[in-house]
């Protein structure tokens, strides 16, 4: 184990880590335990220019009036509107994709599986004008399913680099041995892989969900209205309203933030299964 | 009674052209507006309540989109699911969808209800090739907006003159109250104070030759009004990191006492009256003079209704606009939206002292200007505001930022 | 029919898997690339007909001051955003125990990459806010006068990097644990026993390691560099007077926002920005595949 066990360190270095530990994490957090307190600020102490010392009183009506003055439920709505479709979109497209590029050897093999790799890093901006004018032309412009598409499409690229990876390190005999059987290739992706993809499913649908709750560029190249905005434009453009009003900006952050930060919390394992693979060999 | 004439009329045509086929079913009309904002909304909602008991045939169907993001939806929806009408704003910003072909002439009804007349000073801002593109229903005076106890606090006159408001702000600032504030983090706000500049030292006309193009940045006039702006900055008048603030954490600053006076259009008094401002505190001046002599001109940003070339049902959306540019339209109109009507014949709530002023101000003008942003092109107005703000913080920049403009005056208007 | 899809099943079941895939992907991502060049030498605002103005759009880049800022900007990005990676690993080690809780701890350091850039950026712009943030405040207790880093031209852009480089140090240090977490123990025990320890350990027998894990996070942070359009746009919208502005901000500002709507000049901004990021995607195409050889 690198560094060396703390445990075999003195005792005042080992009480040492123990008290640097908690602090390194506050500092660490300073921006958001900064943004949760002034959350809970009632109006009058932010007016009163208590920024930092403790809030005169605990305001909860801060994330209630968050829900009452703006559209974020509907923001919100939309967001799982459009990240929901867009899991299981890009997972089942990818599963496809991925198993074709794992298994069967043919020409242009590695060239597609580049090509989708090489599409996945390609700025936004270069997709900008012709998606938008696309979404246009299909009547889906300012509409979550626009969006969800778009987002399907794009993510099938790190997607199928995910999942082809990923089959390839299953053990290819199984597939071998039904052959042997006269199993046929749908019946072989069916019953014999999918079943085995199930960690790697998991370990995706959590970070495709938080990357696509977390979008916002295209959020705002695609919708424009409270009607379909998904929260993190909607957040923008409430930030617009609520100039100097920190404590509701605050809570509507933390309420945006919720969804992925529960996801993550819940389903750790598989976030850091899915975000590391690779990091190691 | 003319108006009812009128209305009839239009009636029966659109009757005639709907070929009767449907006279039990009502005629949609399809308005996208971006009147998200809670008096605007209530102001359009009364206004269709209105004009759909006038016209008990004709269906109003209303779209509502966010503010900002309408500036983006119209080039959308225009091209692409055209409604009968939709709001706009005049002068330059009008002109790019007038130029594709977007919007319909509709000079006949200005002909037809005597809008020359009525809506006169917003004739020139509708007019394009010498033609009417819309119609205008509201505008809003810009002016000083000041806190009358801060005045009291240090001393000192309302000026007449700038010289008299440059010599008061040495006496604010001795107090460390800062003379003019702004928050431009969204740029607009400090074409204001530009705008009122340019119009005061070089007057009207050269102002809307500038914006429209035809004089260069470089030139020496304008170089006159960034010296007066120079009276304000070097002494450090103005509020300091003004650029990382928005207008209305500037408009807390006045209300608390820390400004004494703000550039703003006057939409931001129920900005201030929420803060705590009241009548009596809180003060409304016509921008200074600078050169003597000119005719003084103001700053009116004009809201629009147009009828996109796409329009399905043209007959009824002419209907609407002759009704919008009413006399009593406008005044119950603006009435919610606590802004100035553009019929000279309408009336403002009395009771309201800004309103007043406002309305006094602006049809006393000598001329009406959009706003730099509205009367510019807007690649020009973005450069414009960046180098302005810039200007403010970085004041011995000003020529390097004067070629700049000038470089993409060029580029732009060719 | 079905006979011959009997006996030429494996030659056929690749494509079927692939169609539906592909074609969105083709539709969505590969035609758009090229469409994208191509309106690069169109003058369009989007509502009329486009007019070829050639290499119009690109013989103005050259000559304008914003680009040569967003391109500054870029290169700054690109040059400080790669402090992910010491950072990254330096808390990495420094979490890379096993006391009472460290788990939690792992994960509430982790958690800044799981919240949206736009909360993220909101936090900073509050963080930052002159007179009543708490750097601003910090700096005013400690110098006498508060400095507004986002209305600073000198010093916005260190502003914003600097909350990007929040949530990307907290991915890049996920991925060393990871990677920390399978370093060979019987190596570390060898070199322990050569007497290696401290920074020569590391440089030494750790690091050459964890080079798969640093390779996934220079490939991230490089992207994510490239990418900062979300905290731009949030936290200064490109000012003041555009001197935060990048590529991917301004390609939007032109082609997009309020004030803009040339998509051709956008284009063009957008196609260069592509050409520096192929820079950086060939190398990792170049790696990959040599990996995949050797496999």
């Amino acid at each position: 184990m690198f560094p060396r066990p703390i445990q075999q360190s003195s005792r005042q270095a080992q009480i040492l880590y123990q008290v640097a530990l908690p602090i390194a994490l506050v500092v660490w957090l300073l921006p958001l335990l900064g943004v949760a307190v002034t959350s809970l600020r009632p109006s009058s102490d932010l007016a009163a220019g208590n920024y930092f010392g403790l809030p005169s009183a605990i305001a909860f009506d801060n994330y209630a009036a968050v829900f009452r003055n703006s559209p974020i439920a509907s923001y919100i709505l939309n967001s799982f509107k459009v990240t929901i479709p867009t899991v299981i979109g890009a997972v089942a497209l990818s599963c496809m994709t991925g198993f074709a590029l794992a298994v069967y050897k043919f020409r242009g093999n590695v060239l597609i599986f580049f090509l989708f790799v090489a599409g996945n890093f390609v700025p936004f901006q270069i997709l900008m004008v012709p998606v938008r004018d696309l979404t246009l032309q299909m009547g889906l412009y300012d509409t979550t399913l626009g969006l969800a598409l778009f987002h399907i499409a794009f993510q099938t690229g790190f997607c199928t680099l995910f999942m082809r990876n990923f089959i390839r390190a299953l053990p290819y005999e199984l597939i071998e041995a039904a052959r042997v059987e006269g199993v046929s290739e749908i019946r072989i992706f069916w019953y014999v892989v999918l079943p085995l993809m199930r960690p790697a499913i998991a370990a995706l649908s959590v970070l495709i969900f938080t990357f696509i709750w977390n979008d916002y560029f295209w959020a705002t190249v695609l919708t424009t209205g409270a009607a379909t905005q998904p929260v993190t434009a909607g957040l923008y453009s409430l930030n617009g309203q609520w100039v100097a009003a920190w404590h509701l900006v605050s809570a509507g952050s933390i309420i945006a933030a919720m969804p992925p930060v529960l996801m993550f919390f819940l389903m750790q394992k598989h976030f850091i299964a899915g975000l590391t693979l690779g990091a190691v060999k | 009674m003319i108006y009812k004439l009128l209305g009839g009329t239009a009636l029966a045509v659109a009757v005639l052209m709907s070929s009767g086929s449907a006279m039990a079913e009502k005629r949609k009309l399809v308005f996208n507006t971006d009147t998200s904002d809670p008096a605007p909304k209530a102001a359009m909602e009364e206004l269709i309540t209105l004009f759909e008991a006038e016209n008990p045939d004709v269906d109003v169907v209303v779209n509502m989109f966010d503010h900002e993001g309408y500036k983006t939806a119209i080039r959308n929806f225009l091209t692409a699911d055209a409604p009968d009408v939709a709001n706009w704003y005049a002068g330059n910003r009008m002109a790019p969808f007038v130029k594709a072909g977007q919007f319909t002439d509709v000079s006949d009804v200005w002909a037809e209800n005597g809008l020359a007349d009525k809506l006169s000073s917003s004739l020139a801002s509708m007019t394009i090739d010498g033609k009417q593109w819309g119609v205008p229903y509201t505008y809003y005076q810009w002016g000083i907006y000041y806190n009358k106890d801060v005045y009291k606090q240090v001393g000192v006159d309302v000026p007449k003159t700038w010289d008299e408001f440059i010599a008061n702000c040495a006496k604010f600032k001795a107090a460390g109250i800062d003379c003019v504030t702004t928050g431009s983090k969204a740029l607009w706000p400090i074409a204001g104070i530009f705008d009122y500049l340019n119009l005061r030292t070089n007057g009207y006309d050269f102002h809307m030759q500038l914006t429209a193009g035809e004089v260069p940045w470089t030139d020496d006039r304008v170089k006159a009004t960034f010296t007066e702006w120079e009276k304000l900055v070097g002494p450090g008048y103005m509020t300091a990191n003004h650029a990382a603030i928005d207008w209305q954490d500037a408009a807390a600053l006045l209300v608390q006492g820390k400004a004494a006076n703000y550039v703003m259009g006057n939409f931001a008094v129920a900005v201030f009256k929420d803060g705590g401002m009241t009548n009596d505190s809180l003060g409304f001046m016509v921008f200074p003079e600078i050169s003597a002599g000119i005719p003084r001109a103001e700053e009116a940003p004009t809201d629009t209704i147009h009828i996109p070339a796409g329009a399905k049902n043209v007959a009824d959306a002419k209907k609407f606009l002759a009704f919008v540019a009413r006399a009593d339209v406008q005044t119950a109109l603006n009435k919610t939206l606590g802004q100035l009507p553009v019929n000279k014949e309408s009336a403002v709530d009395a009771d309201d002292p800004f309103l007043t002023a406002g309305f006094e101000t602006v049809s006393s003008a000598a001329g009406l200007a959009q706003f730099f942003d509205r009367d510019a092109p807007a690649e020009m107005a973005k450069a414009g505001m960046e180098g302005f703000q810039e200007f403010t913080i970085k004041p011995d920049r000003r020529d390097a930022i004067l070629e700049r403009l000038e470089k993409m005056r060029q580029r732009i208007y060719k | 029919m079905q006979a011959f899809f009997k006996t030429h099943q494996r030659r056929l079941a690749p494509w079927l898997f692939l169609a539906p895939g592909a074609a969105f992907f083709l539709f969505y991502v590969i035609a758009p690339i090229f469409e994208s060049m191509a309106l690069s030498f169109y003058d369009w605002d989007g509502l009329g007909e486009a007019t070829w103005v050639g290499i119009g759009n690109y013989i103005e880049l050259l000559d304008d001051d914003a680009f040569y800022i967003s391109l500054k900007n870029n290169l700054l990005w690109l040059v400080l955003y790669m402090l992910a990676i010491p950072f990254g690993l330096a808390i990495a080690i420094f979490l890379n125990q096993t006391v009472w809780g460290i788990r939690a701890y792992k994960s509430l350091f982790f958690f800044p990459f799981v919240i949206s850039q736009v909360v993220v950026g909101l936090m900073f712009s509050w963080f930052y806010a002159p007179n009543f943030g708490l750097l601003y405040t910090l700096i005013e207790a400690v110098t006498g006068k508060g400095v507004a880093i986002l209305a600073d031209e000198d010093y916005v852009t260190y502003g914003i990097i600097a909350a990007g480089l929040w949530p990307q140090i907290a991915y890049v240090m996920i991925l060393y644990l990871t990677g920390l977490n399978n370093v060979a123990p019987d190596q570390i025990e060898a070199a322990r026993l050569d007497g290696a320890k401290g920074w020569k350990m590391l440089w030494y027998v750790i690091l050459p390691q964890l080079r798969p894990a640093t390779f996934i996070a220079v490939v991230v942070t490089v992207i994510g560099a490239l990418r900062s359009f979300d905290l731009v746009s949030i936290m200064t919208d490109g000012g003041p007077y555009g001197s935060s502005r990048v590529l991917s901000f301004y390609m939007y500002e032109q082609a997009l926002s309020e004030y803009g709507f040339r998509m051709g000049y956008g284009a063009a901004i957008a196609v260069v920005l592509f050409a520096i990021m192929m820079v950086f995607i060939t190398g990792f195409i170049w790696k990959m595949w040599r990996d995949e050889k050797d496999h």
